[in-house]
């Protein structure tokens, strides 16, 4: 019989920790998928972050590095710099990479490290329990903003997609969301994209995906995505921010 | 090869690309800009790789990543710099890599001043970072000794997985001295457990130091220590002088050594018989040198630049044997040789 579906190669065996519903596994998959794809599976090199993610260097079936909290764009040019033949990828979540790690990946864009940067966009924390993240929706609930996140003393939402689009040397930055089946193949599509452009030379690039956390969303899967799709697309715009044909 | 004059911080350079330095990543702050200003310049030329980083925090993490995919790695700093790079160190000690972390100390605490300063010896020795780890430390008091320390300290790195500091002060960063470059003795090879791609020909290499489960973790805190127990059996160095017949043993490392070499000079020519004992590692601390003290030995005086932080584990080691007197200058003054004598006459003349 013929295999109509299998387990991605760039993927382990390993069963994930992820929640039921949540959308890093399909985030997981289409990073997996692009590797095997390219062909370049055996030449990459991931590095995870710390958050709910932070135990990707089981899922990925490459070589991986573990960061520290928002320091995955630092260690990746490390790699990067002294295994340029090596395809090198962070996986971030909003809190690793817009809270804490706000430095490393503005920098990081700004050498145009040719890397390729996967940032999850869930608009929570994750792993230490549903607090408030940078990318938190205002009047958003959580653990950290009881009340709703309040304009005033808490700021607006970062937008990475847009911020790092006014900095020359991110070469790609597109963002997408992983809410139904369109929008994930819109997602592979930019993910291959990403890691094309390294292995094209064409420096920094990263790809937004707006994602689910349903469990400290307190929603069901099928409501959560709902809910991405009302309330963080109108304020995160899907999209090409950047490509590397357009100078800045 | 013929000796060469260098300053201190550029021999700092010399010597680790010498050793094989295949990158450096590091950002500027005083007495220690000069390193990798020459880096900047040298690195490139001989094919190597030179990253100024946006922070020294982002620094250390590309040294964790560059360790971790298997080349040979250098950064430096100096206090305030190092005080930023400890969470990165305790992640490369955690995750087993090797580096090289030089360390060119200013006076401190807080921004301090940039004048010399030994008031990072707890910072070096006692960790910095979080968790049961330990750094092996050494102590140049010259340049030549320092060059050749780099050279030594990146095969340690490698044999213990483990980061090595050279911990140096400001003066010996910015003096200028003669010194001769050893060659490397062989090349080295990419270590097996390096993320450089499977290239599907093996299962994925991990470089990592998070263990959830508390049974692994602790049977990973007992490896490092099994390791940190071979640095104290194998790695103890110091120097004697004029031990035999002392009537007082100084103790002191780096610059504040050479002060003190000057003082049993003086003492000397009067008859006096003072000796010291010179820690050249400072983790592990050279226990070894402090298990027989010669019968003439009345007292110790500990000499830094610093209010008293070595003091603390020549007090360990001495164990109540002799009284142990102190005299430190700190916020970048430098000990004189008189106020050495001076204080070595008060505790000779029993007026201490």
């Amino acid at each position: 019989m013929a295999i109509v579906y299998e387990r991605s190669k760039g993927l382990t065996n390993a069963e994930t920790h992820y929640c039921p519903g949540c959308t890093h596994g399909i985030a997981h998959k289409l990073v997996a998928e692009s590797l095997v794809e390219l062909g370049v599976l055996d030449k990459a090199v991931g590095v995870a972050p710390v958050g709910c993610s932070v135990l990707a260097y089981n899922y990925f079936n490459c070589d991986m590095q573990e960061a520290a909290h928002g320091r995955a764009p630092a260690v990746a040019t490390g790699i990067k710099r002294v295994r340029p033949d090596n395809i090198v990828f962070s996986y971030q979540g909003d809190g690793d990479l817009a809270s804490i790690g706000t430095a490393e990946i503005v920098h990081a864009a700004h050498r145009s490290e040719n890397i390729t940067v996967i940032f999850i966009n869930n608009a929570i924390y994750g792993m230490t329990g549903g607090q408030m993240a940078p990318t938190t929706l205002l009047g958003q609930k959580t653990t950290t903003s009881q009340n709703g996140r309040q304009l005033e003393g808490q700021g607006a939402p970062i937008r990475i997609a847009e911020l790092l689009s006014q900095v020359p040397g991110a070469k790609s930055v597109e963002r997408v969301s992983l809410h139904n089946t369109q929008n994930i193949r819109k997602a592979k599509q930019a993910i291959l994209k990403a890691f094309k452009n390294q292995i094209d030379g064409k420096g920094f690039s990263i790809v937004e995906c707006l994602s689910t956390c349903p469990t400290n969303w307190g929603k069901s899967p099928v409501d959560a995505m709902k809910w991405l799709e009302e309330n963080m697309i109108p304020y995160y715009p899907l999209g090409v921010f950047r490509t590397p044909e357009e100078e800045i | 090869m013929a000796k060469v004059l260098m300053k201190g911080n550029e021999a700092i350079g010399e010597a680790a690309m010498r050793a094989g330095l295949d990158a450096f990543f590091g950002y500027p702050i005083t007495p220690q800009s000069e390193l990798p200003e020459y880096l900047s310049r040298e690195m490139p030329a001989r094919g190597k790789v030179f990253v100024q980083a946006e922070s020294e925090v982002a620094a250390i993490n590309m040294i964790y990543g560059a360790a971790g995919a298997g080349a040979r790695v250098m950064t430096s700093s100096s206090s305030p710099g190092i005080a930023l790079k400890q969470e990165g160190i305790t992640y490369i000690a955690g995750s087993e890599l090797p580096c090289v972390i030089c360390s060119v100390g200013r006076s401190g605490p807080g921004l301090g001043g940039i004048q010399p300063g030994q008031a990072d010896y707890y910072q070096a020795t006692k960790g910095g970072g979080n968790g049961d780890y330990h750094l092996l430390v050494y102590a140049p008091a010259n340049i030549q000794e320092m060059c050749d320390m780099i050279m030594e300290a990146f095969d340690k790195a490698d044999y213990y997985r483990n980061p090595v500091m050279i911990l140096a002060d400001g003066m010996i960063g910015q003096m200028m001295e003669p010194v001769e470059f050893k060659e490397l003795k062989k090349e080295r090879e990419v270590p097996a457990w390096a993320t450089t791609g499977t290239e599907g020909k093996r299962a994925p290499n991990i470089i990592n130091s998070l263990y959830l489960n508390p049974e692994d973790l602790e049977e990973h805190n007992i490896h490092l220590t099994k390791k940190y127990d071979e640095m104290k059996e194998k790695e103890e160095q110091w120097e004697e002088y004029n031990l035999e017949n002392a009537e007082v043993i100084c103790i002191a490392y780096g610059t504040t050594s050479r002060i003190v070499k000057n003082a049993i000079e003086t003492l000397k020519d009067e008859g006096i018989n003072v000796g010291l004992i010179r820690p050249k590692t400072l983790w592990p601390f050279p226990e070894k040198a402090f298990k027989e003290y010669p019968k003439t030995a009345k007292a110790i005086l500990v000499v830094e630049m610093s209010t008293g932080q070595m003091i603390t584990d020549v007090r360990a080691f001495n164990e109540g044997r002799l009284p142990v007197y102190f005299y430190g200058r700190s916020g970048g003054m430098i000990p004189t040789p008189e106020a050495v004598v001076a204080e070595l006459r008060k505790i000779i003349e029993g007026g201490k």
